[in-house]
């Protein structure tokens, strides 16, 4: 009886709210949501607030130290109008931090989204359709066995120059950055849907489904899609670490974006030959990677945790 | 099947090179005349189409090459002064370049890789053990941090701290240093210190949580409580029983990583100064350098699809209860 009416009590509860229930008690997971909010926010409202231009030349102002090594060196170059200090051009480097962190996960989005959207194409038609199946995993696997990184860079070098002048230096690379790393790293995603989709096949409610005459575009979008969000979305954290690491190594090996448009990757590349005197400058955007990269994966860790249902719950 | 598809790899590689709208020719000084032009890039020989020039290249890394190494072996004159695959830059056969400068990156790359896995192994077989303990807890952070650092910020970083900051090791690593006594030995030792532990730290990431995984799944099975219930020692059970039957999907991602430690080494070898093939490829990159570029690129293809190969057949080998027709 006790548990009727606990029951009734109870609101209706959507699955969405479940998982985040269960997300919450993953503590790495909140976290790291928190700090991926904060660095988006210090990226995109940040600028409006802290509003220098990153690109703005001040050599009378060139290699300021950061505010805070006036603690241990008190005859060090410090200035309140540049707390993280300026480089050896004089731009401001928490200016420069934002305006790269803004391109660094624009990139990561965009790729990660367009590794998505290929991904789970090529999963669904494989595993949905069995004519498609041996030509399109066939195609996975050779994929897989390319060397990513160095056709990347190939990539990189040759359409370059074409894209720039097509599209302008800086959306020209862009696209050809995001195109890059899009195509090369949907491979993951599509075998983990084709596996999904296959197993969700055999099930009843796919068979009434098909009983009462779903068409196969129908039965893709309205049956099998939503019950493969859940793999989708955990591999689509993995995607934008990725994404955002490899984008920062093109730009570090010096094949990313044009060297006064800055990404966290290209600052730290362009900082490298300074670092014995200015350490800082290395590691501020080295960090903004990096703690970037592992709060996604923790929020990677937390989804799975969240979307499993066998855990869910206990 | 694995050679259509390194066939297809290099079909790929090839015609990316090719379809490119970027030009070897594109970084010569614009003074020079176009039929002057014309003559150097037949020189180069572009003047070919595609199609007769992608099966010369196959033809020269498939068996012109071969011959002229066994002919390096046994003197043996198999090759007849055939046309060998030539550098654009350095109009040197690209193999002895290549020869060169294997030997600095196998040094790095299999120290390290060797490095990971014997600190990786431990800690799965410990995490998996006391699972939900502060070392797996410390051991899962810690593998997290290997997996989102990305390696030019762990090497920036450890150059910052022990090079600049401590000056206990060597930030360039310097490869014409020759081992002849002990104190060039420590030197070589402390140089290779940092290159190796940046690109273990990525190895161990991964084979860890491999390890762990595998072991928990085979200590929870009925085999593990039926040796206990005999009355086998502990370490007997888990150095045993258990360890033996998880080291095998370990075995297979082990292998599988090698190509993937080989890309890490292109960044590495860029921080660190190495002169090995990494920093030949970006350099052949930047000038334009296509069949240094293809078949480095075409070299790491075949290590994917052998190292493929192999954790295929060591996972036959290792479980007898897969087999391959």
């Amino acid at each position: 009886m006790t548990d009727n009416t606990l029951e009734m009590n109870e609101k209706p509860r959507s699955q969405w709210l479940d998982v985040w229930d269960q997300f919450r008690t993953h503590k790495g997971a909140v976290l790291g949501l928190g700090f991926l909010i904060f660095i988006t926010l210090f990226c995109t409202v940040g600028p409006l607030i802290w509003d220098v231009d990153a690109a703005k030349l001040n050599i009378r102002n060139k290699n300021i130290r950061p505010i805070y090594m006036a603690l241990f060196d008190s005859g060090a170059k410090v200035s309140w109008s540049n707390p993280m200090g300026s480089d050896n051009l004089g731009r401001d480097i928490m200016a420069n931090i934002m305006q790269g962190g803004r391109i660094s996960l624009a990139v990561g989005w965009t790729a990660m989204i367009l590794a998505l959207l290929i991904g789970t194409t090529v999963g669904v038609l494989s595993g949905y359709f069995k004519r498609l199946d041996g030509l399109l995993m066939r195609f996975t696997d050779l994929v897989l066995a390319l060397p990513l990184l160095p056709l990347l860079l190939v990539m990189m070098l040759l359409f370059r120059d074409p894209l720039r002048s097509t599209f302008g230096p800086e959306q020209g690379i862009f696209i050809l950055i995001v195109t890059g790393i899009g195509i090369t790293s949907w491979m993951q995603t599509a075998r983990i849907v084709r596996g999904d989709v296959m197993a969700l096949k055999e099930r009843e409610f796919v068979l009434a489904a098909r009983s009462i005459g779903t068409p196969a575009r129908r039965m893709i979008t309205r049956h099998l899609l939503p019950n493969v969000m859940s793999p989708i979305m955990v591999s689509a954290t993995l995607g934008l670490a990725t994404a955002i690491i490899t984008e920062s190594a093109l730009s570090f090996l010096g094949l990313g974006f044009p060297s006064d448009f800055p990404t966290w990757g290209k600052i730290l590349f362009d900082s490298v030959d300074r670092m014995t005197s200015f350490p800082e400058r290395v590691i501020w955007p080295g960090l903004a990677i990096s703690l970037t990269v592992l709060s996604v994966n923790y929020i990677g860790d937390g989804l799975r945790d969240a979307l499993d249902p066998r855990i869910r719950g206990l | 099947m694995s050679i259509p598809t390194l066939l297809f790899i290099a079909f790929v590689i090839f015609m990316l090179l090719e379809l490119a709208p970027g030009d070897p020719m594109s970084q010569m000084p614009l003074t020079i005349p176009p039929e002057v032009k014309e003559k150097m890039r037949l020189a180069l020989g572009l003047g070919e189409p595609w199609w007769v020039r992608f099966p010369l290249w196959l033809r020269q890394f498939f068996i012109v090459e071969p011959q002229y190494w066994i002919d390096a072996i046994f003197g043996t004159n198999f090759a007849d002064g055939a046309q060998r695959i030539i550098s654009f830059q350095s109009r040197s056969p690209v193999f002895d370049t290549i020869a060169q400068r294997l030997p600095q990156t196998l040094w790095v790359v299999g120290m390290s890789y060797i490095v990971g896995v014997l600190i990786a192994l431990p800690i799965g077989i410990i995490s998996a053990y006391k699972q939900y303990s502060v070392f797996d807890q410390t051991g899962t952070f810690v593998s997290m941090i290997g997996f989102s650092v990305p390696p030019f910020f762990s090497g920036v970083l450890l150059i910052v701290i022990f090079s600049v900051q401590l000056k206990w090791l060597p930030s360039i690593y310097d490869t014409t240093h020759v081992v002849t006594s002990w104190d060039s030995f420590v030197f070589q030792l402390r140089q290779m210190i940092m290159p190796v532990m940046v690109l273990a730290l990525q190895t161990t990431a991964q084979v860890s949580r491999y390890m762990r995984a595998s072991m928990l799944d085979n200590l929870s099975q009925d085999y593990v409580r039926t040796a206990r219930a005999k009355g086998l020692s502990e370490s007997t059970v888990v150095m045993k029983h258990v360890l033996r039957n998880s080291m095998i999907p370990v075995v297979t991602v082990i292998a599988l990583g090698i190509p993937s430690i080989f890309g890490g080494a292109i960044i590495t070898e860029q921080i660190f100064k190495v002169n090995g093939l990494g920093q030949l490829l970006i350099i052949a990159l930047q000038g334009n350098d296509i069949p240094m570029v293809m078949t480095i690129t075409f070299l790491l293809a075949v290590l994917i699809v052998v190292m493929n190969l192999i954790a295929d057949i060591l996972y036959g080998v290792l479980d007898p209860r897969i087999r391959y027709d």
